[in-house]
């Protein structure tokens, strides 16, 4: 009994998902099945609908709950110089390489509301990068892509990322970057004079231009294997050779169709090396 | 014993885990048939150190599980902390960077209710001593798949809330002693 409705629901989310696609052009349809059908079950749950079959014809007829699924849909989770010890490898050990460079892409792939996007861009000021870098900020939900561009957090928020900060071997403080006021921080606009914020989806998009950075962390944990190998493709098409790779802490390339073509450069903080051939 | 190489265990604790997991992985055989998922809460800041513990004291591997990795058998995997940890239904392991519930990441709810529907009968569920009520419906999920739920029973335990509620939720769980699931879990593998 149990299983035969379990299955009945799985049909109903591919189907809700195909019809994202054809109708909007969003494609979740190679996204991780046991994260999505948790996150499909509460949007059904919480906006009052008895099955995701019925909340599959809202989708298709009412274009205003596409924002809705949406946030359902990606996850928005992030702190600034969040793992702080990713940072402080990329500050002691990949900068060094950086520093041989006259120009600089660095690519966000996936910055959600841009907590990433603005660590990097400090880290790179703090090391007298920043003005000759370029910063790629890419995702697919426009709603998170303006928050980044505005650069406003909760002020509740601030404490742990100057703890963060602090921990990733800051050299200013993070309070000489935002000004705060009606419980908000409001990060300065200069922070932003080298960053491009497009709409890159790694389902359906390719590759833009030669990155010797890609940053993208805890985004391919929502990707099957298939599209994370899509999307890992994108990242080795991207970047020449000796080009750096940083996934999400429990991320791995073990597993990955693309292994071959990156090495290990920071085991412990899966930051890869993009490898000859 | 039915189907013993296709299930596996998922066990969840928190307060007080430690210890009482040191009474039951150690006693498990290195042909221990099933792989085991362990959600233990652990904060989120701090790198753990579960899968190092335990990959000295057992005979079992222990490891930090991996997003994307294959779930095999007589394996220890321990979800990382400030993940939620999920079962894909070709048996791999799916980290989750999604809201806390109740208070947790990883969640012991979440991953109980998403091994329940990958394993469904062959799946043994035990909730361990614990200082809060995650768990409970994770178990009962469990118990509704057709799975086996066991809880510590709560008289023994260095915190009794989290077996306590994993009861009340889930009446027909077997209550037992740590030595008796340890036990238990030996007779799925001979």
């Amino acid at each position: 009994m149990t299983e035969t409705f379990e299955k009945v629901e799985d049909i109903e989310i591919r189907l809700l998902l195909d019809a994202l696609y054809h109708r909007y052009h969003y494609d979740f349809r190679n996204y991780a099945m046991a994260s999505i059908r948790r996150r499909l079950r509460q949007a059904r749950e919480q906006l009052g609908y008895p099955t995701i079959s019925a909340l599959q014809e809202s989708a298709l007829h009412d274009p205003d709950i596409l924002p809705i699924l949406l946030r359902y849909l990606t996850v928005q989770v992030s702190e600034m110089f969040r793992d702080p010890s990713y940072f402080q490898a990329i500050r002691e050990k990949v900068i060094p390489h950086l520093r041989t460079y006259p120009s600089l892409k660095i690519w966000i792939a996936g910055c959600s509301s841009g907590e990433e996007l603005y660590s990097f861009v400090i880290l790179f000021r703090e090391e007298g990068l920043e003005e000759r870098t370029i910063f790629y900020a890419t995702d697919i939900n426009p709603e998170a892509l303006a928050q980044a561009e505005s650069g406003i957090y909760d002020l509740e928020r601030i404490r742990l990322f100057t703890e963060n900060h602090r921990r990733a071997g800051g050299k200013t403080s993070l309070s000489d970057y935002y000004h705060s006021g009606y419980n908000r921080c409001v990060f300065d606009k200069s922070l932003r004079r080298q960053v491009v914020f497009s709409d890159h989806s790694l389902v359906t998009d390719q590759v833009f231009g030669e990155m010797q950075f890609v940053s993208c962390r805890n985004v391919m944990i929502y990707f099957d294997r298939d599209l994370q190998d899509r999307a890992i493709g994108l990242f080795k098409d991207a970047l020449p050779r000796n080009g750096f790779l940083g996934l999400g802490a429990k991320e791995t390339l073990r597993f990955s169709a693309h292994a071959n073509a990156f090495r290990d450069f920071v085991r412990e903080e899966k930051i890869y090396q993009r490898a000859g051939a | 014993m039915m189907d013993a190489a296709g299930g596996a265990v998922i066990i969840g604790a928190s307060a007080g885990a430690l210890e009482a997991l040191s009474l039951i992985l150690p006693e498990l055989a290195s042909d221990f048939p099933r792989p085991i998922l362990v959600i233990v809460h652990v904060p989120p800041d701090k790198r753990s150190v579960l899968a190092a513990i335990f990959g000295a004291k057992c005979q079992l591997r222990a490891v930090e599980a991996e997003d994307k990795e294959p779930i095999e058998p007589g394996v220890i995997y321990f979800a990382p902390p400030d993940y939620h940890l999920l079962i894909e239904d070709e048996k791999t392991i799916a980290l989750s960077d999604e809201d806390q519930v109740l208070f947790s990441r990883p969640s012991i709810d979440v991953a109980f209710e998403s091994a329940a529907e990958v394993w469904g009968k062959s799946l043994t569920g035990i909730i361990l001593t614990g200082a809060n009520h995650d768990g409970a419906q994770g178990l009962r999920a469990v118990a509704d798949a057709g799975g086996t739920a066991l809880v510590q029973d709560p008289e023994g335990a260095y915190a009794p809330t989290m077996p306590e509620a994993a009861i009340a939720a889930c009446p027909q769980a077997r209550v037992l002693s740590l030595e008796s699931i340890a036990s238990y879990l030996q007779g799925i593998a001979s």
